[in-house]
Protein backbone atom coordinates (compact mmCIF):
# COMPACT_ATOMS: atom_id res chain seq x y z
CA UNK A 1 0.00 0.00 0.00
CA UNK A 2 2.48 2.72 1.08
CA UNK A 3 4.88 1.07 -2.12
CA UNK A 4 1.63 2.78 -4.27
CA UNK A 5 0.97 5.65 -2.20
CA UNK A 6 4.78 6.80 -2.79
CA UNK A 7 4.68 6.25 -6.20
CA UNK A 8 1.49 8.00 -6.71
CA UNK A 9 2.71 11.10 -4.84
CA UNK A 10 6.04 11.13 -6.59
CA UNK A 11 4.28 12.17 -9.81
CA UNK A 12 2.08 14.16 -8.15
CA UNK A 13 4.54 16.38 -6.76
CA UNK A 14 6.64 16.52 -9.81
CA UNK A 15 3.30 17.58 -11.59
CA UNK A 16 3.04 20.47 -9.65
CA UNK A 17 6.72 20.88 -9.86
CA UNK A 18 7.24 21.45 -13.08
CA UNK A 19 4.86 24.83 -13.63
CA UNK A 20 6.87 25.85 -17.06
CA UNK A 21 5.84 22.27 -18.54
CA UNK A 22 1.77 22.44 -17.26
CA UNK A 23 1.52 26.07 -19.27
CA UNK A 24 3.53 24.95 -22.25
CA UNK A 25 1.04 21.57 -22.73
CA UNK A 26 -1.88 24.32 -22.71
CA UNK A 27 -0.93 25.43 -26.08
CA UNK A 28 -2.03 22.89 -28.28
CA UNK A 29 -5.45 22.55 -26.54
CA UNK A 30 -5.69 26.40 -26.79
CA UNK A 31 -5.14 26.54 -30.70
CA UNK A 32 -7.28 23.56 -30.80
CA UNK A 33 -10.10 25.75 -29.42
CA UNK A 34 -9.39 28.99 -31.06
CA UNK A 35 -8.77 27.13 -34.91
CA UNK A 36 -11.51 24.36 -34.57
CA UNK A 37 -14.11 26.21 -32.47
CA UNK A 38 -14.00 29.83 -33.90
CA UNK A 39 -13.11 28.97 -37.15
CA UNK A 40 -15.65 26.04 -38.29
CA UNK A 41 -17.92 27.74 -35.49
CA UNK A 42 -19.90 29.30 -38.36
CA UNK A 43 -20.23 26.37 -40.71
CA UNK A 44 -21.54 24.12 -37.85
CA UNK A 45 -24.14 26.68 -36.41
CA UNK A 46 -25.34 27.08 -39.87
CA UNK A 47 -26.00 23.11 -40.55
CA UNK A 48 -28.08 23.47 -37.81
CA UNK A 49 -26.03 21.52 -34.95
CA UNK A 50 -26.01 24.97 -32.55
CA UNK A 51 -22.71 26.19 -30.86
CA UNK A 52 -19.42 24.63 -31.90
CA UNK A 53 -17.30 25.67 -28.97
CA UNK A 54 -20.23 23.80 -26.47
CA UNK A 55 -19.76 20.73 -28.71
CA UNK A 56 -16.00 20.85 -28.77
CA UNK A 57 -14.79 21.90 -25.57
CA UNK A 58 -15.42 18.00 -23.96
CA UNK A 59 -13.50 16.75 -26.93
CA UNK A 60 -10.32 18.93 -26.51
CA UNK A 61 -10.67 17.81 -22.60
CA UNK A 62 -10.60 14.44 -23.52
CA UNK A 63 -7.93 15.25 -25.97
CA UNK A 64 -5.56 16.92 -23.83
CA UNK A 65 -6.06 13.77 -20.88
CA UNK A 66 -5.59 11.15 -23.89
CA UNK A 67 -2.04 12.87 -24.36
CA UNK A 68 -0.74 13.40 -20.83
CA UNK A 69 -2.35 9.52 -19.95
CA UNK A 70 -0.02 8.30 -22.77
CA UNK A 71 2.67 10.23 -22.33
CA UNK A 72 3.21 9.14 -18.47
CA UNK A 73 2.57 5.61 -19.56
CA UNK A 74 5.09 5.62 -22.29
CA UNK A 75 7.41 7.60 -20.01
CA UNK A 76 8.26 4.11 -18.66
CA UNK A 77 10.52 3.44 -21.13
CA UNK A 78 12.97 6.60 -19.80
CA UNK A 79 12.25 5.85 -16.18
CA UNK A 80 13.23 2.00 -16.40
CA UNK A 81 16.33 3.12 -17.61
CA UNK A 82 17.30 6.05 -16.41
CA UNK A 83 15.04 6.87 -13.33
CA UNK A 84 13.70 5.91 -10.24
CA UNK A 85 12.06 3.16 -11.93
CA UNK A 86 14.94 1.23 -11.96
CA UNK A 87 15.74 1.64 -8.20
CA UNK A 88 11.83 0.33 -7.37
CA UNK A 89 12.65 -2.74 -9.89
CA UNK A 90 15.25 -4.07 -7.25
CA UNK A 91 13.22 -3.57 -3.88
CA UNK A 92 11.26 -5.64 -2.14
CA UNK A 93 8.13 -4.82 -3.58
CA UNK A 94 5.69 -6.32 -6.21
CA UNK A 95 5.29 -5.43 -9.63
CA UNK A 96 2.08 -5.28 -9.21
CA UNK A 97 2.19 -2.40 -6.90
CA UNK A 98 4.58 -0.44 -8.37
CA UNK A 99 2.35 -0.88 -11.70
CA UNK A 100 -0.81 0.29 -10.14
CA UNK A 101 1.06 3.41 -8.31
CA UNK A 102 2.38 4.17 -11.93
CA UNK A 103 -0.47 3.93 -13.22
CA UNK A 104 -2.60 6.23 -10.40
CA UNK A 105 -0.17 8.63 -10.83
CA UNK A 106 -0.41 9.16 -14.58
CA UNK A 107 -3.63 9.05 -14.63
CA UNK A 108 -4.02 11.49 -11.95
CA UNK A 109 -1.62 13.94 -13.48
CA UNK A 110 -3.59 13.47 -16.92
CA UNK A 111 -6.74 14.17 -14.78
CA UNK A 112 -5.16 17.42 -13.37
CA UNK A 113 -4.38 18.23 -16.67
CA UNK A 114 -8.29 17.58 -17.88
CA UNK A 115 -9.29 20.10 -15.33
CA UNK A 116 -6.96 22.69 -16.34
CA UNK A 117 -8.24 22.68 -19.77
CA UNK A 118 -11.56 22.54 -18.22
CA UNK A 119 -10.99 25.70 -16.81
CA UNK A 120 -9.49 27.31 -20.09
CA UNK A 121 -12.48 26.17 -22.47
CA UNK A 122 -14.87 28.69 -19.69
CA UNK A 123 -12.25 31.46 -21.14
CA UNK A 124 -13.16 30.88 -24.41
CA UNK A 125 -17.04 30.48 -23.77
CA UNK A 126 -17.42 26.98 -22.90
CA UNK A 127 -20.58 26.79 -19.93
CA UNK A 128 -21.48 23.68 -18.30
CA UNK A 129 -25.25 23.23 -18.57
CA UNK A 130 -25.83 21.67 -15.43
CA UNK A 131 -23.15 21.82 -12.36
CA UNK A 132 -24.66 19.00 -10.10
CA UNK A 133 -23.41 16.54 -12.66
CA UNK A 134 -19.60 17.85 -12.71
CA UNK A 135 -18.91 15.05 -10.62
CA UNK A 136 -20.34 12.69 -13.08
CA UNK A 137 -18.06 14.47 -15.49
CA UNK A 138 -14.67 14.37 -13.41
CA UNK A 139 -15.79 10.70 -13.30
CA UNK A 140 -15.26 10.59 -17.23
CA UNK A 141 -11.87 12.08 -17.14
CA UNK A 142 -10.67 10.19 -14.74
CA UNK A 143 -11.26 6.62 -16.01
CA UNK A 144 -10.16 7.97 -19.73
CA UNK A 145 -7.07 8.81 -18.33
CA UNK A 146 -6.63 5.52 -16.33
CA UNK A 147 -7.50 3.41 -19.72
CA UNK A 148 -4.92 5.75 -21.56
CA UNK A 149 -2.03 5.51 -18.43
CA UNK A 150 -2.60 1.61 -18.68
CA UNK A 151 -2.45 1.63 -22.62
CA UNK A 152 0.62 3.32 -22.18
CA UNK A 153 2.25 1.35 -19.64
CA UNK A 154 1.13 -1.58 -21.21
CA UNK A 155 2.75 -0.33 -24.77
CA UNK A 156 5.96 0.85 -22.92
CA UNK A 157 6.55 -2.62 -21.36
CA UNK A 158 6.98 -4.38 -25.00
CA UNK A 159 9.00 -1.96 -25.74
CA UNK A 160 13.11 -1.39 -25.53
CA UNK A 161 13.88 1.95 -26.84
CA UNK A 162 12.33 5.49 -27.80
CA UNK A 163 12.09 3.64 -32.02
CA UNK A 164 8.98 2.96 -31.83
CA UNK A 165 7.46 5.98 -30.11
CA UNK A 166 6.56 7.53 -33.24
CA UNK A 167 4.85 4.89 -34.60
CA UNK A 168 2.71 4.72 -31.44
CA UNK A 169 1.82 8.60 -31.65
CA UNK A 170 1.23 8.47 -36.23
CA UNK A 171 -0.45 5.39 -35.67
CA UNK A 172 -2.12 5.00 -32.12
CA UNK A 173 -2.74 8.43 -30.70
CA UNK A 174 -3.10 10.78 -33.29
CA UNK A 175 -6.08 7.86 -34.84
CA UNK A 176 -7.91 7.67 -31.31
CA UNK A 177 -8.19 11.35 -31.30
CA UNK A 178 -9.23 12.42 -34.73
CA UNK A 179 -11.49 9.53 -34.74
CA UNK A 180 -13.48 10.00 -31.65
CA UNK A 181 -15.79 12.26 -32.40
CA UNK A 182 -13.95 14.86 -30.84
CA UNK A 183 -14.34 17.23 -33.82
CA UNK A 184 -17.31 15.80 -35.44
CA UNK A 185 -21.28 14.58 -34.04
CA UNK A 186 -21.79 10.80 -34.38
CA UNK A 187 -25.02 11.06 -36.33
CA UNK A 188 -24.84 10.98 -39.95
CA UNK A 189 -21.29 9.64 -40.43
CA UNK A 190 -20.41 7.39 -43.43
CA UNK A 191 -20.92 3.48 -43.02
CA UNK A 192 -17.45 2.87 -41.82
CA UNK A 193 -16.64 6.07 -39.85
CA UNK A 194 -19.74 4.95 -38.09
CA UNK A 195 -17.84 1.57 -37.40
CA UNK A 196 -14.51 3.63 -37.18
CA UNK A 197 -16.09 6.22 -34.01
CA UNK A 198 -17.62 2.88 -32.24
CA UNK A 199 -14.67 0.46 -32.04
CA UNK A 200 -12.89 3.85 -30.79
CA UNK A 201 -12.76 3.89 -26.98
CA UNK A 202 -12.46 7.47 -26.76
CA UNK A 203 -15.81 8.20 -28.60
CA UNK A 204 -17.32 6.59 -25.51
CA UNK A 205 -15.46 9.12 -23.18
CA UNK A 206 -16.13 12.09 -24.91
CA UNK A 207 -19.70 11.24 -25.19
CA UNK A 208 -20.43 10.81 -21.58
CA UNK A 209 -18.53 13.76 -20.86
CA UNK A 210 -20.89 15.57 -23.49
CA UNK A 211 -23.64 13.85 -21.16
CA UNK A 212 -22.41 15.32 -18.48
CA UNK A 213 -21.49 18.76 -19.74
CA UNK A 214 -24.18 19.69 -22.21
CA UNK A 215 -26.51 16.64 -21.93
CA UNK A 216 -25.84 15.61 -25.56
CA UNK A 217 -24.47 11.96 -25.20
CA UNK A 218 -25.42 10.08 -28.24
CA UNK A 219 -25.33 7.25 -26.34
CA UNK A 220 -26.46 7.48 -23.01
CA UNK A 221 -24.35 7.90 -19.87
CA UNK A 222 -24.89 4.59 -18.72
CA UNK A 223 -23.73 3.14 -21.84
CA UNK A 224 -20.94 5.34 -21.88
CA UNK A 225 -20.33 4.53 -18.62
CA UNK A 226 -19.84 0.43 -19.06
CA UNK A 227 -18.00 0.40 -21.71
CA UNK A 228 -15.49 2.54 -20.37
CA UNK A 229 -14.87 0.56 -17.34
CA UNK A 230 -14.99 -2.88 -19.17
CA UNK A 231 -12.12 -1.34 -21.44
CA UNK A 232 -10.50 0.10 -18.31
CA UNK A 233 -10.34 -3.19 -16.42
CA UNK A 234 -9.29 -5.10 -19.55
CA UNK A 235 -6.43 -2.61 -20.21
CA UNK A 236 -4.98 -2.60 -16.57
CA UNK A 237 -5.36 -6.05 -16.85
CA UNK A 238 -3.17 -6.49 -19.74
CA UNK A 239 -1.03 -3.65 -18.33
CA UNK A 240 -0.21 -5.53 -15.22
CA UNK A 241 0.21 -8.50 -17.05
CA UNK A 242 2.95 -7.00 -19.63
CA UNK A 243 4.69 -5.13 -16.71
CA UNK A 244 5.23 -8.07 -14.71
CA UNK A 245 7.04 -9.57 -16.99
CA UNK A 246 9.86 -6.42 -18.04
CA UNK A 247 13.35 -7.55 -17.33
CA UNK A 248 15.60 -5.36 -16.50
CA UNK B 1 31.83 -27.88 -1.33
CA UNK B 2 31.23 -28.60 2.39
CA UNK B 3 28.39 -26.43 4.17
CA UNK B 4 31.71 -24.40 6.13
CA UNK B 5 32.37 -23.23 2.75
CA UNK B 6 28.93 -22.13 1.84
CA UNK B 7 28.52 -20.20 4.91
CA UNK B 8 31.78 -17.88 3.86
CA UNK B 9 30.35 -17.14 0.59
CA UNK B 10 27.94 -14.80 0.23
CA UNK B 11 27.36 -14.81 -3.07
CA UNK B 12 27.80 -18.49 -5.19
CA UNK B 13 28.01 -18.58 -9.13
CA UNK B 14 28.15 -21.70 -11.40
CA UNK B 15 27.97 -22.15 -14.85
CA UNK B 16 25.85 -19.43 -15.36
CA UNK B 17 24.69 -18.36 -18.79
CA UNK B 18 22.91 -15.68 -20.45
CA UNK B 19 21.47 -16.01 -24.56
CA UNK B 20 20.13 -13.07 -25.80
CA UNK B 21 18.68 -14.45 -29.30
CA UNK B 22 22.75 -15.21 -30.54
CA UNK B 23 24.46 -13.50 -28.74
CA UNK B 24 25.68 -15.67 -25.56
CA UNK B 25 26.41 -12.49 -23.25
CA UNK B 26 27.27 -14.40 -19.97
CA UNK B 27 29.16 -17.63 -21.07
CA UNK B 28 29.14 -20.55 -18.27
CA UNK B 29 30.98 -18.26 -15.56
CA UNK B 30 31.42 -19.47 -12.09
CA UNK B 31 33.00 -17.49 -9.24
CA UNK B 32 32.73 -17.04 -5.44
CA UNK B 33 32.52 -13.67 -3.31
CA UNK B 34 33.30 -13.88 0.57
CA UNK B 35 31.34 -12.24 3.12
CA UNK B 36 32.50 -8.97 3.91
CA UNK B 37 34.91 -9.01 0.77
CA UNK B 38 35.84 -6.38 -2.31
CA UNK B 39 35.83 -8.10 -4.73
CA UNK B 40 35.86 -6.75 -8.74
CA UNK B 41 34.27 -7.57 -12.34
CA UNK B 42 37.19 -6.11 -14.37
CA UNK B 43 36.51 -5.93 -17.89
CA UNK B 44 36.39 -4.37 -21.53
CA UNK B 45 32.90 -2.92 -22.81
CA UNK B 46 29.88 -5.68 -24.14
CA UNK B 47 32.12 -8.12 -21.46
CA UNK B 48 28.95 -9.11 -19.55
CA UNK B 49 29.54 -7.62 -16.74
CA UNK B 50 26.21 -5.53 -16.02
CA UNK B 51 24.48 -8.65 -17.51
CA UNK B 52 25.65 -10.81 -15.33
CA UNK B 53 24.75 -7.54 -12.08
CA UNK B 54 21.23 -7.74 -13.57
CA UNK B 55 20.57 -11.79 -13.07
CA UNK B 56 22.17 -12.07 -9.51
CA UNK B 57 20.19 -8.38 -8.37
CA UNK B 58 16.95 -10.34 -9.65
CA UNK B 59 16.33 -7.79 -12.50
CA UNK B 60 17.35 -10.46 -15.53
CA UNK B 61 16.63 -14.23 -15.77
CA UNK B 62 19.52 -16.74 -16.45
CA UNK B 63 19.31 -18.71 -19.60
CA UNK B 64 20.61 -21.63 -17.47
CA UNK B 65 23.14 -21.78 -14.24
CA UNK B 66 22.78 -21.58 -10.65
CA UNK B 67 23.32 -18.56 -8.36
CA UNK B 68 22.82 -18.05 -4.59
CA UNK B 69 23.02 -14.33 -2.93
CA UNK B 70 23.03 -14.90 0.91
CA UNK B 71 22.04 -18.19 0.74
CA UNK B 72 18.80 -17.58 -1.63
CA UNK B 73 17.80 -17.61 -5.23
CA UNK B 74 17.37 -14.67 -6.95
CA UNK B 75 15.21 -16.40 -9.79
CA UNK B 76 13.17 -17.91 -7.29
CA UNK B 77 13.40 -16.49 -3.68
CA UNK B 78 13.37 -12.60 -5.17
CA UNK B 79 11.96 -10.96 -2.27
CA UNK B 80 15.01 -12.34 0.15
CA UNK B 81 17.72 -11.55 -1.97
CA UNK B 82 16.34 -7.98 -2.93
CA UNK B 83 16.26 -7.14 0.82
CA UNK B 84 19.77 -7.93 0.93
CA UNK B 85 21.66 -5.98 -1.85
CA UNK B 86 21.98 -2.51 -2.44
CA UNK B 87 22.95 -1.27 -5.74
CA UNK B 88 24.40 1.26 -7.54
CA UNK B 89 23.26 1.40 -11.33
CA UNK B 90 25.72 2.13 -14.25
CA UNK B 91 22.85 4.36 -15.54
CA UNK B 92 22.13 6.95 -13.06
CA UNK B 93 18.94 5.65 -11.23
CA UNK B 94 18.22 9.13 -8.84
CA UNK B 95 15.06 11.16 -9.33
CA UNK B 96 15.86 14.64 -10.54
CA UNK B 97 12.97 16.35 -9.94
CA UNK B 98 13.48 15.35 -6.54
CA UNK B 99 15.32 16.49 -3.19
CA UNK B 100 18.06 14.41 -2.09
CA UNK B 101 16.43 14.06 1.22
CA UNK B 102 13.41 12.55 -1.32
CA UNK B 103 15.41 10.23 -2.70
CA UNK B 104 16.22 8.97 0.40
CA UNK B 105 12.86 9.02 2.30
CA UNK B 106 11.51 6.91 -0.98
CA UNK B 107 14.07 4.66 -0.70
CA UNK B 108 13.20 3.71 3.15
CA UNK B 109 9.81 3.52 2.34
CA UNK B 110 10.57 1.34 -0.02
CA UNK B 111 12.63 -1.12 1.68
CA UNK B 112 10.28 -0.68 4.71
CA UNK B 113 12.66 0.89 7.28
CA UNK B 114 10.85 2.50 9.94
CA UNK B 115 10.29 6.19 9.95
CA UNK B 116 12.37 6.97 13.11
CA UNK B 117 14.34 4.87 11.73
CA UNK B 118 15.20 5.93 8.38
CA UNK B 119 15.09 9.30 9.57
CA UNK B 120 18.35 8.99 11.73
CA UNK B 121 19.70 6.86 9.17
CA UNK B 122 19.08 9.40 5.81
CA UNK B 123 21.24 11.98 8.16
CA UNK B 124 24.04 10.02 9.00
CA UNK B 125 24.30 8.63 5.23
CA UNK B 126 24.03 12.61 3.84
CA UNK B 127 26.61 13.56 6.36
CA UNK B 128 28.77 10.70 5.56
CA UNK B 129 28.80 11.63 1.65
CA UNK B 130 28.93 15.24 2.53
CA UNK B 131 25.16 16.32 1.18
CA UNK B 132 23.59 17.12 4.30
CA UNK B 133 23.71 20.43 3.43
CA UNK B 134 22.12 19.83 -0.29
CA UNK B 135 19.21 17.63 1.27
CA UNK B 136 16.49 19.93 0.09
CA UNK B 137 18.17 21.31 -3.38
CA UNK B 138 16.43 19.10 -6.03
CA UNK B 139 18.77 16.37 -7.78
CA UNK B 140 18.81 17.98 -11.02
CA UNK B 141 20.87 20.87 -9.54
CA UNK B 142 23.82 18.35 -8.76
CA UNK B 143 27.28 17.76 -10.26
CA UNK B 144 28.05 14.35 -11.55
CA UNK B 145 29.74 13.45 -8.24
CA UNK B 146 27.17 14.50 -6.01
CA UNK B 147 24.50 12.34 -7.65
CA UNK B 148 26.64 9.22 -7.99
CA UNK B 149 27.58 10.02 -3.92
CA UNK B 150 23.87 10.15 -3.13
CA UNK B 151 23.47 6.57 -5.00
CA UNK B 152 25.69 5.28 -3.39
CA UNK B 153 24.45 6.99 0.56
CA UNK B 154 20.89 5.43 -0.88
CA UNK B 155 21.61 2.04 -1.98
CA UNK B 156 23.73 1.62 2.25
CA UNK B 157 20.55 2.71 3.21
CA UNK B 158 18.59 -0.34 4.10
CA UNK B 159 21.91 -1.82 5.85
CA UNK B 160 22.31 -4.05 3.37
CA UNK B 161 24.82 -7.19 3.24
CA UNK B 162 26.16 -7.10 -0.46
CA UNK B 163 26.33 -3.62 -2.46
CA UNK B 164 26.54 -3.86 -6.06
CA UNK B 165 28.21 -0.82 -7.27
CA UNK B 166 28.51 -0.85 -11.31
CA UNK B 167 31.07 0.67 -12.66
CA UNK B 168 30.35 3.49 -9.81
CA UNK B 169 33.28 6.34 -10.55
CA UNK B 170 32.74 6.88 -14.64
CA UNK B 171 33.29 9.67 -15.80
CA UNK B 172 33.80 11.44 -11.91
CA UNK B 173 37.08 13.60 -11.35
CA UNK B 174 39.72 11.96 -9.53
CA UNK B 175 39.03 13.41 -6.43
CA UNK B 176 35.32 12.42 -6.57
CA UNK B 177 36.32 8.62 -7.15
CA UNK B 178 38.56 8.56 -3.91
CA UNK B 179 36.57 10.28 -2.16
CA UNK B 180 33.59 7.22 -3.20
CA UNK B 181 36.18 4.51 -2.32
CA UNK B 182 37.12 5.47 0.66
CA UNK B 183 33.41 5.98 1.76
CA UNK B 184 32.60 2.59 0.43
CA UNK B 185 35.62 0.65 2.06
CA UNK B 186 34.99 2.57 5.39
CA UNK B 187 30.98 0.81 5.52
CA UNK B 188 32.47 -2.33 4.55
CA UNK B 189 34.61 -2.74 7.11
CA UNK B 190 32.36 -0.98 9.67
CA UNK B 191 29.30 -3.19 8.57
CA UNK B 192 30.81 -6.05 7.53
CA UNK B 193 29.12 -5.79 3.61
CA UNK B 194 30.99 -7.36 0.90
CA UNK B 195 31.24 -4.92 -2.36
CA UNK B 196 30.92 -6.34 -5.73
CA UNK B 197 31.87 -3.55 -8.25
CA UNK B 198 32.48 -3.44 -11.95
CA UNK B 199 35.64 -1.20 -13.45
CA UNK B 200 37.20 -0.82 -16.67
CA UNK B 201 40.10 1.43 -14.11
CA UNK B 202 43.08 -1.15 -13.93
CA UNK B 203 43.96 1.15 -10.91
CA UNK B 204 40.75 1.07 -9.35
CA UNK B 205 40.64 -2.40 -9.36
CA UNK B 206 44.42 -2.76 -8.26
CA UNK B 207 43.91 -0.43 -5.43
CA UNK B 208 40.85 -1.17 -4.09
CA UNK B 209 39.33 -4.81 -4.85
CA UNK B 210 40.86 -7.74 -2.61
CA UNK B 211 40.18 -9.91 -5.58
CA UNK B 212 39.63 -9.66 -8.93
CA UNK B 213 37.53 -11.47 -11.82
CA UNK B 214 38.61 -10.57 -15.42
CA UNK B 215 35.75 -11.08 -17.84
CA UNK B 216 35.99 -10.82 -21.45
CA UNK B 217 33.20 -11.85 -24.11
CA UNK B 218 31.04 -13.45 -21.38
CA UNK B 219 33.27 -15.55 -19.75
CA UNK B 220 35.77 -15.01 -16.93
CA UNK B 221 39.55 -15.52 -18.02
CA UNK B 222 41.14 -15.11 -14.25
CA UNK B 223 40.43 -14.46 -11.31
CA UNK B 224 42.64 -14.35 -7.78
CA UNK B 225 44.37 -11.56 -5.94
CA UNK B 226 46.36 -8.92 -7.68
CA UNK B 227 49.46 -10.91 -7.41
CA UNK B 228 48.08 -14.47 -8.15
CA UNK B 229 47.16 -12.51 -11.73
CA UNK B 230 50.22 -11.20 -12.10
CA UNK B 231 52.37 -14.21 -10.90
CA UNK B 232 50.07 -16.78 -13.63
CA UNK B 233 50.44 -14.14 -16.78
CA UNK B 234 54.05 -13.65 -15.51
CA UNK B 235 54.43 -9.61 -15.99
CA UNK B 236 54.64 -6.66 -13.41
CA UNK B 237 51.69 -4.93 -13.31
CA UNK B 238 47.89 -5.73 -13.87
CA UNK B 239 47.81 -3.43 -16.74
CA UNK B 240 50.06 -5.88 -18.78
CA UNK B 241 48.18 -9.02 -16.67
CA UNK B 242 44.83 -7.95 -18.01
CA UNK B 243 45.79 -7.07 -21.61
CA UNK B 244 48.16 -10.01 -21.72
CA UNK B 245 44.73 -12.11 -20.66
CA UNK B 246 42.34 -9.83 -22.95
CA UNK B 247 44.38 -9.46 -26.11
CA UNK B 248 45.24 -5.84 -27.65
CA UNK B 249 42.00 -5.60 -29.95
CA UNK B 250 39.77 -2.69 -29.19
CA UNK B 251 36.22 -4.33 -28.80
CA UNK B 252 34.32 -2.57 -31.98
CA UNK B 253 30.67 -4.43 -31.36
CA UNK B 254 28.15 -2.49 -32.92
CA UNK B 255 26.12 -0.09 -30.81
CA UNK B 256 23.33 -1.51 -28.71
CA UNK B 257 19.94 0.06 -28.11
CA UNK B 258 21.14 0.89 -25.14
CA UNK B 259 23.89 2.93 -26.02
CA UNK B 260 21.46 4.68 -28.29
CA UNK B 261 19.34 5.62 -25.52
CA UNK B 262 22.08 6.72 -23.85
CA UNK B 263 22.90 8.88 -26.41
CA UNK B 264 19.73 10.45 -26.35
CA UNK B 265 19.33 10.61 -23.37
CA UNK B 266 22.64 12.90 -23.22
CA UNK B 267 21.03 15.11 -26.56
CA UNK B 268 18.10 15.60 -23.92
CA UNK B 269 19.41 16.39 -21.14
CA UNK B 270 21.74 18.96 -22.44
CA UNK B 271 18.64 20.87 -23.81
CA UNK B 272 17.02 21.32 -20.95
N1 LIG C 1 18.78 -6.54 -23.21
C1 LIG C 1 19.72 -6.90 -24.09
N2 LIG C 1 19.39 -7.39 -25.31
C2 LIG C 1 20.32 -7.77 -26.19
N3 LIG C 1 21.65 -7.71 -25.96
C3 LIG C 1 22.06 -7.23 -24.78
C4 LIG C 1 21.11 -6.80 -23.77
N4 LIG C 1 21.82 -6.38 -22.70
C5 LIG C 1 23.11 -6.53 -23.01
N5 LIG C 1 23.27 -7.04 -24.25
C6 LIG C 1 24.55 -7.37 -24.90
O1 LIG C 1 25.25 -8.26 -24.05
C7 LIG C 1 26.64 -7.98 -24.06
C8 LIG C 1 27.11 -7.73 -22.65
O2 LIG C 1 26.57 -6.50 -22.19
P1 LIG C 1 26.86 -5.91 -20.76
O3 LIG C 1 26.04 -4.66 -20.65
O4 LIG C 1 26.69 -6.93 -19.74
O5 LIG C 1 28.39 -5.52 -20.87
P2 LIG C 1 29.30 -4.73 -19.85
O6 LIG C 1 30.43 -5.62 -19.52
O7 LIG C 1 28.48 -4.21 -18.74
O8 LIG C 1 29.82 -3.55 -20.77
P3 LIG C 1 30.06 -2.00 -20.44
O9 LIG C 1 31.40 -1.91 -19.85
O10 LIG C 1 29.98 -1.36 -21.78
O11 LIG C 1 28.97 -1.57 -19.52
C9 LIG C 1 26.82 -6.79 -24.99
O12 LIG C 1 27.21 -7.29 -26.26
C10 LIG C 1 25.44 -6.17 -25.06
O13 LIG C 1 25.24 -5.51 -26.28
MG1 LIG D 1 27.94 -2.40 -18.06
Amino acid sequence: MSTIYILWLRQVKKYFRSRSRIIGSLGQPLLFLLAFGFGLGSVFQRAGEGNYIQFLGPGIIMMSVLFTAVFSGVDLIWDRQFGFLKETMVAPVSRLEIMLGKTLGGATVAGLQGTIVFVLTLFVGFRPENLLLLPVAAVFVFLIALLFTSLGIAIASTLHDMQGFQLIMNFLVMPIFFLSGALFPLQGLPRFMEVITRIDPLTYGIDGLRGALINGSEFGITTDLLVISILTAILLGIGSYLFERIEA
Amino acid sequence: MNSNQDHANIIVVSDLVKKFKDLVAVDHISFEVKKGEIFAFLGPNGAGKSTTIEMLTTLLQPSSGNMTLNGSDPTRNKDAVRKSFGIVFQDPSVDEDMTAFENMQFHAILYKVPKDVSDHRIKELLEFVELWDRRSDLVKTFSGGMKRRLEVARGLLHHPKILFLDEPTLGLDPQTRNHIWSYVKDISKKENMTVFFTTHYMEEAEKIAERIAIIDRGKIVAIGTVKELKDQTKTDSLEDAFLNLTGRKIRDEEASGMDHLRTMRRMWTRRH
